[in-house]
């Protein structure tokens, strides 16, 4: 394997390690209004992440950083290209890491309101942004031949609308309702009583309807790239989906969780399998195509990041590990102080 | 009336159209500037604030672990608690940074992102990993891990942000003194040679502990600031007069340190950009010996120059540390950079390098002055301190922030008209494919919505502060979260 292969599966390592992470920190977000009968059980809903969503969101920053540092091209095109997904984005971002920190900070109804809001559109846009940004990434868009994402000629909105295909708009929700079931089940582990019981029910609706876009959304990447291990991925994801609902259903929410983690992995992966050798397909010209490549980094480069990745991510997995371990206990009602915090 | 309707909507359409072609006309470049300083100043409010307090917080914690005093677990949890909100708001504000690379400076990055990249994901997996992590586990770990694992976490937390300071700072430093490099003239991009080289910059290595110490003068001067407020009103005493003295020998130490580590990075800058130091005095003409001016009436330039209070030999020492070292003027770098690099202009903007180096220096000092008479006042462990002393330490808690941002200004405007010093100017580094409409949007996106936060985090700030140190909590059952959302 060669350097900037190695590359590309740690780009796809960090972004598969993201979307498992910061996709039930959205999934919990979202549940806000469906779950959360009173502001105790909202404090609940945001207590069974409030120690761990800041470090799941640092994935994020940390796979963005790795694809500039390995594939600057990748990163320079796809930033620039996407520009109004990734403004919106980072305004979502934005409001939830503020309202998380902030709503215990007042007492009043409105001011509780307000930032509950902002909490689940934060969560939300991200998880639905992530799943357009990642279908049009596997389906190429209109890069010419400097590499410059050029979209319609419509001031503003033009990259935008690009994005906006039926491919881009089911792969995005197809992330929505996936990491929203992730997020329920989460819950359903994380709680205990009626909240538990609430969170298991939504879980299996909403994780019907995830089965089926997540099928088709599955089948038309296997018809425009297929292989062998994409087949395979995308079958294990499938799967995994629909033995993780049954066994939420019948209430092993552990194991549950487990197949929602296997499901995330296999799909996230099965789309850098789809990708690869590509990075960002040109749909002008194949021959404009940023590939791992034309868009990666020197050797030298890649080497000395290799080695700082070799040292780093076993450590990290080691101390995030150990993190999840000192929070494990399950939140009840009864954990929430009276005072406001 | 259907004919008027019709006119009018014409008449609207075409305003419309108009106007989408002049904002699509818009200078995607100054646009962009203007949105890189903007969001850059922003969340650098927060970042010294936070590499000053997590230092600071860990002290207070340790002293608490080694007497079990109760005074020092208040200091710990109140001081705490106003370095998390700040906290948060680096956290968010920090991924705008990230992002902002690729979207606004596309160029910039294909350009440079073999070498850039290196050490801003070396920031991600040894520092933000690390922040990120121990900062959960020391707010909700409390009652939950041993006192001394518990300890354990800040320290590793203050790590990892001064991690991911000096990454960062190496990073600006390739920038403003780029080394362990060669270009690739086939694919048009500078190549990292020599990762060594780029973490050693001299530039980095002068400017990690000039930011540390300075942000030392900025978290003494809030805790100073928090502390009076509660001594003026004579409550908490016992630990807000002890902490009001720390704070006050953090801002002291810290501004010494500021000055010592200030005069090193000026000595790098004239090896490394002279003419960001002859516009630092707007010298024209190379001089030897060379004066510093404190002040000036009329333009810098000094062809309208009406008054001037000049102090002889400044400038050469603090360029060459000699009294009379020779100092390179504005115009014969000029002349040098356009046999170097071809025609162009290559001064910054004189009056805002000339001005800003100035107010860096003058709030600076005036901020470390205030340090010391507070400890001369406050050495006596009596409360004859009058009222208009604790209110300078509460309204000057803001003036080292101004100065940080002040120097970043001079640092960053000083550099122009490069974005990468003799190798890429500003304008070649803007992205090709985004309108100047699209970076307006997120502009004005940005300026709102950090404006809101703003508000909202200054007030959550103040009521932290006037609603003082909690008294110490009982050990946490089990079966309460220590802290909770």
């Amino acid at each position: 394997m060669q350097l900037n292969e190695i590359w590309f599966v740690i780009v796809a390592f960090l972004f598969v390690g993201y979307f498992v992470l910061d996709g039930f920190d959205f999934g919990v977000g979202m549940s806000l209004p469906f779950l959360g009968k009173d502001d105790t059980d909202r404090r609940v809903l945001i207590n069974t992440i409030g120690p761990v969503w800041d470090l799941n969101e640092t994935w994020v920053i940390v796979a963005g950083a790795s694809l500039f540092a390995a594939f600057p091209e990748w990163y320079a095109s796809l930033f620039s290209g996407f520009y109004l997904a990734l403004f919106l984005m980072l305004m979502a971002l934005i409001a939830r890491g503020v309202a998380f920190e902030y709503r215990g900070k007042g007492n009043s109804a409105k001011w509780k309101k307000t930032f509950d809001a902002m909490i689940v559109a934060g969560s939300a846009i991200p998880a639905l942004l992530w799943g357009v940004a990642f279908a049009n990434i596997v389906h190429g868009v209109p890069l010419n031949a400097d590499h410059i994402f050029v979209g319609y000629d419509i001031p503003l909105i033009g990259n935008l609308l690009v994005l906006l295909n039926p491919y881009g708009l089911l792969g995005g929700l197809v992330t929505l309702t996936l990491f929203f079931t992730h997020g329920l089940i989460f819950i359903s582990l994380k709680t205990d009583g009626e909240i538990k019981e609430r969170a298991s029910i939504l879980a299996t609706k909403v994780g019907a309807v995830a089965t089926l876009l997540a099928a088709v959304f599955l089948v038309w990447t296997l018809i425009d790239n297929f292989s062998i291990a994409g087949l395979a991925l995308s079958a294990i994801a499938a799967v995994s989906l629909i033995a993780a609902l049954v066994m939420n259903f019948v209430k092993r929410e552990g194991i549950a969780f487990s197949l929602m983690v296997v499901t995330i992995i296999t799909a996230i992966s099965s789309l850098f399998v789809a990708l690869f050798p590509n990075v960002l397909p040109s749909t002008i010209d194949e021959a404009f195509s940023l590939t791992i490549e034309n868009a990666s980094s020197s050797g030298y480069t890649l080497q000395v990041m290799s080695w700082v990745a070799l040292f780093m991510v076993p450590l990290v997995l080691a101390y995030q590990t150990w993190t999840y371990w000192v929070f494990r206990k399950r939140i009840r009602r009864e954990n929430i102080p009276a005072n406001a915090h | 009336m259907v004919m008027e309707n019709k006119k009018t909507l014409r008449e609207a359409v075409i305003v419309l159209l108009q106007t989408t072609v002049i904002l699509s006309q818009l200078d995607t470049l100054s646009l962009a500037r203007w949105q890189f300083g903007l969001t850059t100043i922003y969340h650098f409010l927060f970042v010294p604030l936070t590499i000053g307090l997590v230092f600071l917080v860990a002290v207070m914690q340790t002293a608490w672990y080694r007497t079990g005093k109760e005074k020092y677990l208040m200091q710990t949890k109140f001081f705490g608690k106003i370095f998390l909100i700040n906290f948060a708001m680096g956290l968010v504000t920090g991924i705008v940074q990230e992002f902002q690379f690729g979207m606004n400076w596309s160029d910039y990055s294909r350009f440079v992102g073999d070498i850039f990249g290196a050490p801003l994901a070396m920031e991600g997996l040894f520092a933000f990993f690390f922040e990120a992590t121990f900062i959960g586990l020391w707010v909700f770990g409390w009652g939950k891990l041993s006192k001394g694992v518990h300890l354990a976490t800040i320290w590793i937390t203050t790590l990892g942000v001064w991690l991911s300071a000096y990454f960062i700072l190496a990073a600006n430093s390739f920038m403003q003194n780029p080394v362990g490099f060669e270009i690739n003239e086939a694919k048009n991009r500078a190549e990292l040679t020599d990762i060594g080289a780029v973490l050693t910059n001299i530039v980095a290595i002068n400017q990690f502990p000039h930011t540390i110490t300075s942000a030392f003068m900025f978290a003494g001067a809030v805790i100073v600031a928090a502390s009076a407020y509660h001594v003026k009103r004579g409550q908490y005493l016992e630990s807000m007069q002890s902490s009001l003295k720390f704070g006050l020998w953090a801002s002291v130490i810290g501004g010494i340190g500021t000055a010592i580590t200030g005069d090193g990075l000026g000595l790098a800058m004239v090896q490394t950009q002279p003419m960001k130091m002859a516009a630092a005095e707007a010298l024209y003409n190379t001089s030897a010996p060379a004066a510093f001016s404190i002040f000036t009436l009329g333009t810098p330039d000094g062809k309208s120059e009406l008054f001037s209070i000049k102090i002889p030999n400044l400038l050469s020492f603090l360029s060459t540390h000699t009294l009379d070292g020779e100092v390179e003027g504005l115009n014969d770098l000029q002349a040098e950079y356009v046999a170097a690099f071809g025609p162009g202009d290559y001064m910054p903007t004189i009056w805002i390098t000339y001005w800003s180096f100035r107010w860096m220096i003058g709030l600076g000092a005036l901020s470390w002055l205030i340090a010391v008479v507070g400890i001369w006042m406050t050495r006596r462990n009596d409360l004859k301190v009058p009222d208009w002393a604790y209110n300078v330490a509460i309204w000057g808690a803001p003036i080292p922030v101004i100065a940080i941002s002040i120097g970043w200004l001079f640092t960053e405007m000083g550099r122009q008209p490069w974005i990468v010093f003799s190798l890429m100017k500003t304008a070649d580094g803007v992205s090709p494919g985004v309108t100047g409409i699209e970076v307006l949007v997120s502009l004005i996106g940005f300026t709102a919505v950090y404006g809101v936060l703003a508000v909202v985090e200054f007030k959550i700030l103040l009521a932290a502060i006037k609603a003082g140190p909690a008294l110490a909590e009982p050990e946490q059952s089990d079966d309460k979260l220590a802290v909770a959302y």
